[in-house]
């Protein structure tokens, strides 16, 4: 135990017991868990028992906090000891602790017709993002019209500026994981055929599997996670730093200077993406077959025009589009409806990841059921 | 309470340079800076954009290394500063506030002392809310979320947040801008009745030329990379140097000086 460590100390004065303090009675010291502890146990005999002291002297101190004072204060239960040395300092400490010291406001609990309310409010979110989406929808139909009127006033350099960032940048990451999606399938394939001795099926499986729904989803999934949490983050720091209204004071269409460019750039970079992901991931199960399953390159190139069949493509690039457009339009719409804060361009970008996610694979739902004829 | 004896300095600072690389090319923020802060004392720094003030706040926190030199606060180098229980040694008021979005106002506030891990819940919260009554706002204010509150409530408790474990060094950076003028008189009083009660030292960045002289016991000028003056307004007032002039003498700065009290603060 050193100088520092707070402490108290019992006297038997004329006067009566009397508790002298000592020490740094500051936050930092008092929290001292070993020190804590003891200092508990003294304070409690100090204040109520028949051990319990008549006058306390502070004037010993080398440091007293409003820590120190508040624990004073709780431990004389609130009220004034009978007799109490302190210096002046020690002293307007106390009384301001003392006149600060109030019962913790209430904390706001929820009542039955709070949450009531709050399911109500819940529901009128959900028709806002409803209207929101279809407003958005509305508009990015008109500016489409207005850039089919005078395609020379269109947005052409924003549109190849995203179409670099959403397309260009992304074909490593795209590439690398559709290469190692095609090597896991064609390995956990090679397992189920060999046992038929069905081993040159795994054409027909890779193909059909990779081309019409693995690599535009994995692509469309890689995309919105990438890309559509850019296009939210983008626009909700607009709104952040007041550029949004900026623009909007300036007279700039923001529908047209902002989503159009950015669901054109996805409508066009999304299909592409789409094919070389795809492609990778053939890539990957050709190779993995010849390893696994001595099904040579030559044979499976050979085979696979036979075993898919080419409207396949095509269902695949126009669903990638959809997808395309869907990410850019959820991420801008969560963009825009970012208020000026920080957290909620956080939760926007974050909301804007899931839903894009959850509405591509929605939409891939749909599209198998619709075209469940066209290309098997 | 009985605070360090008044001649032992609270900041010092020796022979401290500062350069930032951007892009490959240098730039000198401050060469050769020497300043002393005593105990007790309320400065302002001044000087012109670019000429690292709140570079030099930031290198009493730690948050900064100086490139030479030596920054030793309450002696100790400044570099210990982020240490467990750093509180209890400085408090910052940062310009923007930087309440923990996630948190209550009380919970803010109580932050420090929560971490410490020890002290029960119930001494936490009554420390929190008589900090929260001690710079002025209603404890009924103490389960509002920072995004709910206003400029000058922000301020608020992020000085109470600052203050929460006592420490006897404040540093504010730019405490009144982005505040109306009543909430920045108001923040100014409050900043002055602090620092008479709890004996703080306060060293403040600031543009506003009314907090400026209505807080501060001393002025130091950053000029040409270092303290070109240091001294009580009216005597930096009075020095003559281009930036001097012009920061004190224009428009703005006769109007604040007029309300200067007779004769000047004593330091």
């Amino acid at each position: 135990m050193d100088d520092t460590t707070p402490r108290l100390i019992r006297q038997s004065l004329p006067q009566g017991r009397c508790a002298l303090l000592q020490g740094r009675w500051a936050a930092a010291a008092l929290a001292e868990p070993r020190t804590w502890a003891s200092l508990q146990r003294e304070l409690q005999g100090a204040t109520a028992g028949p051990q319990a002291v008549q006058c306390w002297d502070l004037r010993q101190l080398s440091w007293l906090d409003h820590t120190g004072a508040q624990l004073l204060w709780n431990s004389w239960g609130r009220r004034w000891p009978m007799q109490m040395e302190a210096l002046p300092a020690q002293r307007a400490m106390l009384e301001r602790v003392a006149a600060y010291t109030v019962p913790p406001p209430p904390p706001a609990h929820l009542t039955a017709g709070q949450i009531f309310l709050g399911l109500g409010g819940l529901v009128l979110r959900l028709l806002d993002h409803g209207r929101g989406l279809l407003r958005l929808v509305g508009q990015l139909l008109l500016d489409t019209l207005r850039l089919l009127r005078h395609p020379r006033q269109g947005p052409w350099r924003d549109f190849s500026g995203h179409l670099y960032h959403i397309g260009a940048t992304a074909l490593p990451i795209t590439a690398l994981v559709g290469f190692l999606i095609g090597v896991v399938l064609a390995y956990l394939m090679s397992q189920q055929l060999r046992l038929f001795g069905a081993d040159p099926f795994i054409v027909n499986i890779l193909g059909i599997s990779l081309i019409r729904e693995l690599g535009p989803v994995l692509a469309a999934i890689l995309i919105a996670g990438r890309s559509g949490s850019t296009i939210t983050a983008q626009i909700g720091v607009m709104r952040v730093t007041e550029e949004l209204d900026a623009m909007r004071v300036l007279g700039i269409a923001r529908g047209f200077r902002l989503v159009l460019p950015r669901v054109m750039a996805m409508a066009l970079a999304m299909p592409l993406l789409s094919v070389w992901t795809t492609l990778a991931a053939m890539l990957g199960g050709m190779l993995a077959s010849d390893l696994v399953m001595g099904v040579t390159p030559a044979y499976f190139v050979s085979t696979l025009p036979d075993a898919v069949k080419a409207s396949n493509l095509t269902l695949a690039t126009a669903k990638s589009a959809v997808f395309g457009v869907f990410i850019a339009l959820v991420g801008c719409h969560y963009g825009l409806r970012v208020k000026p804060n920080t957290e909620s361009l956080g939760q926007g970008t974050t909301a804007s990841v899931v839903t894009s996610i959850t509405v591509v694979i929605l939409v891939d739902a749909l599209f198998a059921v619709v075209f469940k004829d066209v290309g098997i | 309470m009985n605070a360090m004896s008044p001649d032992t300095p609270m900041v010092e600072i020796e022979k401290l340079s500062s350069v930032f690389r951007t892009g490959g090319r240098e730039s000198v923020v401050h060469r050769d800076l020497d300043l002393r802060i005593n105990a007790g004392e309320l400065v302002s720094i001044v000087g012109g954009s670019g000429s690292g003030k709140t570079v030099l706040l930031r290198q009493m926190l730690g948050l900064e290394r100086p490139h030479r030199g030596h920054v030793t606060v309450m002696g100790r180098p400044a570099e210990h500063l982020g240490e467990p229980g750093a509180a209890s040694r400085v408090g910052m008021l940062f310009q923007h506030g930087a309440l923990f979005s996630a948190f209550s106002v009380l919970d803010n506030i109580a932050f420090p002392l929560r971490e410490l891990g020890t002290l029960p819940d119930e001494l936490v919260r009554d420390v929190a809310l008589v900090k929260l009554q001690m710079v002025g706002l209603e404890p009924s204010q103490a389960h509002k979320m920072p995004a709910n509150l206003s400029g000058g409530m922000i301020k608020r408790v992020a000085l109470a947040r600052a203050l929460v474990m006592d420490p006897p060094l404040l540093l504010l950076d730019e405490p009144t801008a982005g505040l109306d003028p009543d909430s920045a008189d108001a923040l100014c009083e409050l900043l002055r009745s602090l620092h008479r009660e709890l004996g703080l030292t306060v060293v403040m960045v600031t543009h506003d030329l009314d907090t400026l002289f209505a807080l501060s016991t001393r002025v130091a000028v950053l000029a040409d990379h270092k303290v070109i003056v240091s001294g009580a307004p009216r005597e930096v007032m009075a020095f003559d140097h281009p930036f001097v002039r012009e920061f004190f003498l224009g428009e703005r700065g006769r109007r604040a000086a007029a309300l200067l009290p007779e004769p000047p603060i004593a330091v």
